[in-house]
């Protein structure tokens, strides 16, 4: 069972006190898209062994979404931050350039 | 035979004995007494049959490893099935039974698989009963369920209590030998928060059985004093008779305590949330493969050792030890000392033993080395052995006359612990053992090791002292706090010499013997069986341990796995490393279901949320209907009338003067700012900004796939403010949804949302006698022209704040007013009484959907499951066409959801009146690719209308729309068919005229 620290109210909470919410920093496409881009963005998601972005709620407590990046493999958690964003925040990218230098590379 | 003996057992109080009774016999055991110790000192050697021969079976071990002495505890509500003898502790009355036979342990029918084992090999099961195909449901399957299972389920409600609770600590040390004595004594003077836990009810583990001396004084005395020291500490909790289950990601790790017999709760689930975790868990004795090996009398040597020294129990007069390794001479030397007869130690090896042995020597015990057990002989327990040399095929050299073989095959250390949470294991070819892979430890939330392994490894005392030194030491480190200075306790040295693989016995036995070889004594899995695995192409150790089912009985392996992977390993040419272990998985010992509920059964289980109408509800004849955590009243019963009558009489009454619902559950949830608008126009398919204030407008909500999901009256209640009315069941769903969207992608908007579902009651008045109710509890106007229909206002109607929509989903005149949640039993009430004179009644949940299907409107749920758009429901004037966007605008124009052959909504209506099956599917010309019939149709909603005094129903049907007039069969459960014609779903009332008056 996890413990992710929401970044609104900085509890340290359960995964109980959680509901999880799928990969982070999709973007939505409009209206014009193609068929083949909407359907990635509907159900297409990579799955890595390693580090994800991912989304949370904090639903049984603040009840804010947040976002966290998190090793799926070993469960490392780098940070929680704002889910108010399209893009990792700078303090998370430089935990993973030193905790994983190799972070980008899509593992196989 | 077995018995108590006088003088030793170090951990019974002869002084307080107990009485029990086994399959109805009274039995005498002492407190400090474990079943199977209160057992053997009874001669109770046959404990059980075996799960498939139905074998004869002993106690094994002297643990929770125990594979064979498994019971029924207790009767009624205290009645517990496959409880492990050897970790049970007595108690004075215990009822205990034993299982897996008939119609007695003694005398046992289905021992006749013993016989026919020839024909029952690995994979029988699967071989057997493919062919002919159809006798599987009506023969082999009954047969297999029959004979499958060990102890019986229970059948009363527990009468135990059970609880969780839950900690937080710096350390968690899990064992309470030696070696977790001596880290959690290091950790806690360090100042570190220490639990230890620790699954008998004793400390010091092996140490008071097995060494000479701690510190130079006996290990009982050094044990004694570390508990003390640990528990005078205020930052250390001792718990014994816990028992770690599982530990999980980020350091939190799942514990079983058993509590003595009080009216407190019977077990307590730990649930611990730990910085690091010291697994000090040591090891846990393998048998040895010989034919024979699993006739009650063979048993582990460290158990007999155990059952002497703990308890005063000899499990035989005459005890053969058969081993592989030092440590087994011990119990050799325990057995002289107490003055029973050891005739032989059969070693393997052919350089016999250490230190150990020149003792053993040294008393004249007769050690054979580089030899074997080529037979054990005996029916219902043990006589003789026959040895041979290891080396060789089994040649009998000499018979040697015995009651009881204690064997060692080696030690595996218990790495379940290490590996649960990804701790990596190494092969340690001179230990002949797992052991845990310093380089891949398990690792906690910052990506640091968080387990620890204490000696957890095949090694000297000395060695495992020195290795939970260290883990104490790394995981002080862990939480940045200088260690102290305590040091590990002194033994004295002993030389041994190396455990040998022996993985059969002897090591050329042909396949006579191999067939009597146990592995898996619970599962009747053979040498001779994964050797056939292997043989038949599996060479995955995890499809073996599923075809033969090695190490799938309740002790999960604990016993033999290694065994059994050696034996594959050596069959497959390939190195033990390369075979691999199966995975280890939680729980390390079995928990109880009452543990894992916890106090969360009955009225506790789930919490039932309350209307504030539910307390007339009951009092006046409700009959209930769980929705979601609601209750809602399902119908009103008065006097002696059926539910049906009920139903039909509360329809009457609407439709011809007036009724009362509880509404009081539908979600409302409000949207505010200045963006309120255009955040739902975004959320709800039709668009909610161009609404005026003092109106109402039903909306659909779709998931980003373009599925209805919900549905509901939006009110505006200011510029910036609506309401929206969500289902019952959706109000905290379509809460998150509305937040998800609002946080995660247009948090630009400025708009907040509230769940104010608890904050009122809602009760509608329906009827075409609504209206003058409303007019004689006096204060609002609610003419047409005042209050028109899809209006609502605000005011005071008899004396209480209200707000009134004039909103309907039965078709007639229809008043939904909400008050404060406080004052909902005051207007119910006055609501009554003014109703008296046009015969009112409150009506519940059937009645609403019935009225709503005679009037065609849809119930998320019910026409909808997530697959079904609402232009499959012809609700397209619902979905804007002026807006760029909405939550499932690009989804819903997707190829397959504008695809023309979707089943679509409409109204069903049987050919002789009777009422469609709910969910019954149409069938159509021809057949699907698989050779069923064609599917064009399902049933959605079906009721018997009191109106229309008929049968009336909608569905979702191929072409539906486009098919008005068509008679569909639908076949029903048992063969026959309703025939019914595809009509409009609007039953009653098509114009609408009733709603709007």
């Amino acid at each position: 069972m996890l413990t992710l620290t929401c970044p609104y109210c900085g509890i340290k909470s359960d995964e109980t006190e959680l509901s999880p919410g799928g990969q982070a920093h999709l973007v939505r496409p409009d209206v014009e898209s193609d068929d083949e881009a909407f359907e990635s963005y509907l159900f297409l998601r990579p799955n890595p062994k390693g580090v994800h972005f991912e989304r949370w709620r904090h639903s049984s407590g603040c009840g804010k979404w947040f976002h966290a990046a998190r090793c799926t493999m070993t469960l490392e958690v780098f940070g929680t931050y704002s889910a108010q964003t399209s893009e990792p925040p700078e303090h998370i990218i430089a935990t993973l350039d030193e905790r994983r230098p190799n972070w980008r590379q899509v593992p196989e | 035979m077995s018995a108590r003996l006088d003088a030793i057992g170090h951990r019974i109080d002869r002084s307080k004995p107990l009485y029990f009774s086994f399959n109805g016999k009274r039995l005498k055991g002492y407190e400090g007494d474990t079943l199977a110790s209160a057992l053997l000192a009874n001669d109770q050697m046959l404990v059980g049959r075996s799960f498939k021969y139905h074998r004869p079976r002993g106690i094994v071990t002297s643990g929770p490893e125990e594979p064979n002495a498994l019971f029924n505890l207790g009767e009624g509500g205290t009645f517990e099935p496959n409880a492990r003898a050897t970790t049970v502790r007595l108690s004075e009355g215990l009822a205990v039974r034993s299982q897996n036979h008939w119609p007695s342990l003694e005398f046992d029918v289905g021992a006749i698989n013993a016989r026919l084992s020839r024909f029952l090999p690995a994979g029988f099961y699967y071989k057997m009963f493919i062919h002919p195909r159809p006798f599987w449901k009506h023969i082999y399957e009954p047969f297999i369920r029959q004979s499958a299972g060990l102890g019986k389920a229970p059948v009363d409600r527990d009468a135990d209590r059970y609880e969780h609770a839950y900690a937080h600590t710096d350390v968690l040390v899990v064992g309470g030998g030696i070696a977790g004595l001596h880290a959690a004594r290091l950790a806690a003077s360090a100042g570190a928060d220490v639990m230890l836990v620790e699954q008998s009810n004793d400390l010091g583990g092996r140490s008071i059985v097995d060494l000479a001396s701690l510190d130079g004084n006996a290990p009982g005395d050094w044990v004694a004093e570390t508990a003390r020291a640990l528990t005078s500490m205020p930052n250390v909790t001792v718990k014994t008779a816990t028992v770690a289950s599982g530990i999980y990601d980020h350091g939190y790790v799942l514990a079983e305590e058993t509590l003595p017999a009080s009216n407190g709760p019977r077990h307590r689930l730990l649930r611990v949330r730990t910085k690091s975790a010291i697994v000090a868990t040591g090891a846990i004795e393998r048998p040895l493969s010989f034919a024979g090996n699993d006739l009650p009398g063979v048993m582990l040597a460290s158990a007999v050792r155990d059952y002497l020294l703990d308890y005063g129990v000899s499990v035989g007069d005459r005890t053969v030890i058969v081993a592989n390794n030092d440590d087994a001479y011990r119990t050799a030397l325990a057995l002289i000392d107490a003055g029973l007869s050891v005739p032989a130690i059969i070693d393997a090896r052919s350089d016999g033993a250490g230190s150990l042995g020149d003792e053993a020597r040294a008393r004249g015990i007769r050690i054979e080395t580089g030899s074997a057990i080529a037979k054990v002989k005996g029916t219902k327990r043990v006589e003789s052995v026959s040895i041979c040399h290891q080396a060789g095929e089994g040649a009998v050299i000499d018979d040697i006359s015995c009651d009881c073989v204690a064997m060692s095959g080696g030690w595996s250390p218990a790495v379940h612990l290490w590996s649960h949470c990804g701790g990596k294991l190494l092969w340690n070819d001179g230990a002949v053992a797992f052991e845990p892979g310093p380089s891949r430890p398990p690792t906690g939330a910052n990506g640091t090791q968080n387990v620890f392994a204490a000696g957890l490894s095949v090694a000297s005392p000395a060695d495992c002292l020195t290795s939970a030194h260290d883990a104490a030491l790394a995981a002080c480190k862990a939480l940045n706090i200088d260690p102290s200075s305590v040091s590990a306790p002194s033994v004295e040295a002993e030389t041994t010499q190396p455990t040998s693989a022996v993985w059969t016995m002897p090591h050329g036995a042909g396949p006579d013997l191999r067939e009597k070889m146990w592995l898996d004594f619970q599962n009747d899995v053979k040498v001779s069986d994964v050797q056939l695995a292997a043989q038949e192409g599996f060479e995955s150790v995890e499809h073996v341990k599923r075809y033969t089912t090695l190490g799938m009985a309740t002790d999960q392996g604990k016993l033999s796995n290694i065994n059994g992977l050696a034996i594959l390993s050596k069959e497959l040419d390939k190195p033990i490393p390369d075979v691999g272990t199966t995975t280890f998985r939680p729980p390390y010992q079995p928990l109880t279901m009452g543990s894992i509920g916890g106090e969360a059964r009955a009225h506790l289980f789930q919490p039932i949320r309350h209307t504030p109408l539910h307390g007339w509800h009951d009092e006046n004849g409700v009959m209930w209907e769980p929705v979601g955590h609601w209750r809602r009243p399902y119908a009103f019963l008065q006097n002696a009338e059926t539910v049906e009558e009920a139903v039909a009489r509360e329809v009457r009454t609407v439709r011809s003067s007036v009724g009362l619902l509880d509404a009081s559950t539908l979600g409302k949830l409000i949207v505010k700012g200045p963006d309120a608008g255009k955040f739902l126009d975004l959320i709800y398919t039709n668009m909610m900004s161009t609404l005026k204030v003092g109106r109402c407008r039903y909306g659909l909500m779709c998931s980003e796939n373009g599925f209805l999901m919900d549905d509901g009256v939006v009110a505006r209640l200011a510029e910036d403010t609506f309401l929206c009315h969500t289902t019952s069941g959706g109000a905290d769903r379509i809460h998150a949804h509305l937040e998800e969207w609002l946080q995660t992608e247009w948090w630009d908007l400025k708009a907040w949302v509230l769940n104010a579902t608890e904050q009122y009651a809602q009760i509608a008045v329906v009827g075409p006698k609504a209206r003058k109710v409303l007019e004689a509890l006096g204060g609002l106007d609610v003419s047409r022209e005042a209050l028109p229909f899809m209006g609502w206002v605000e005011g005071s109607l008899a004396g209480l704040p209200v707000r009134i929509f004039r909103i309907s989903f039965s078709g007639e005149l229809s008043y939904e007013i909400a008050v404060p949640a406080n004052l909902g039993h005051a207007l119910w009430s006055r609501l009554m009484d003014a109703g008296q004179a046009h015969g009112i009644s409150p009506y519940g949940t059937e009645a609403l959907h019935i009225m709503r299907a005679e009037k065609g409107f849809i119930m998320i749920g019910d026409e909808t499951d997530g697959t079904v758009t609402p232009q499959d429901l012809g609700l397209h004037w619902a979905i804007s066409k002026k807006k760029e966007d909405f939550i499932g605008k690009r989804g819903q124009m997707r190829s397959h959801m504008m695809a023309e052959d979707r089943w679509r909504l409409v109204g069903l209506e049987t050919v002789d009146g009777s009422v469609l099956p709910d969910g019954a599917y149409a069938t159509g010309a021809g057949q699907t690719e698989n050779g069923q019939r064609k599917m064009i149709g399902r049933v959605t909603s079906t009721y018997l209308s009191p109106t229309l005094e008929r049968g009336i129903a909608m569905g979702l049907v191929e072409h539906g729309p486009e098919r008005m007039g068509e008679i569909l069969e639908f076949p029903k459960i048992g063969g026959e068919s309703v025939r019914a014609k595809i009509v409009d779903p609007v039953f009653y009332d098509p114009e609408g005229k009733r709603q709007d008056v």
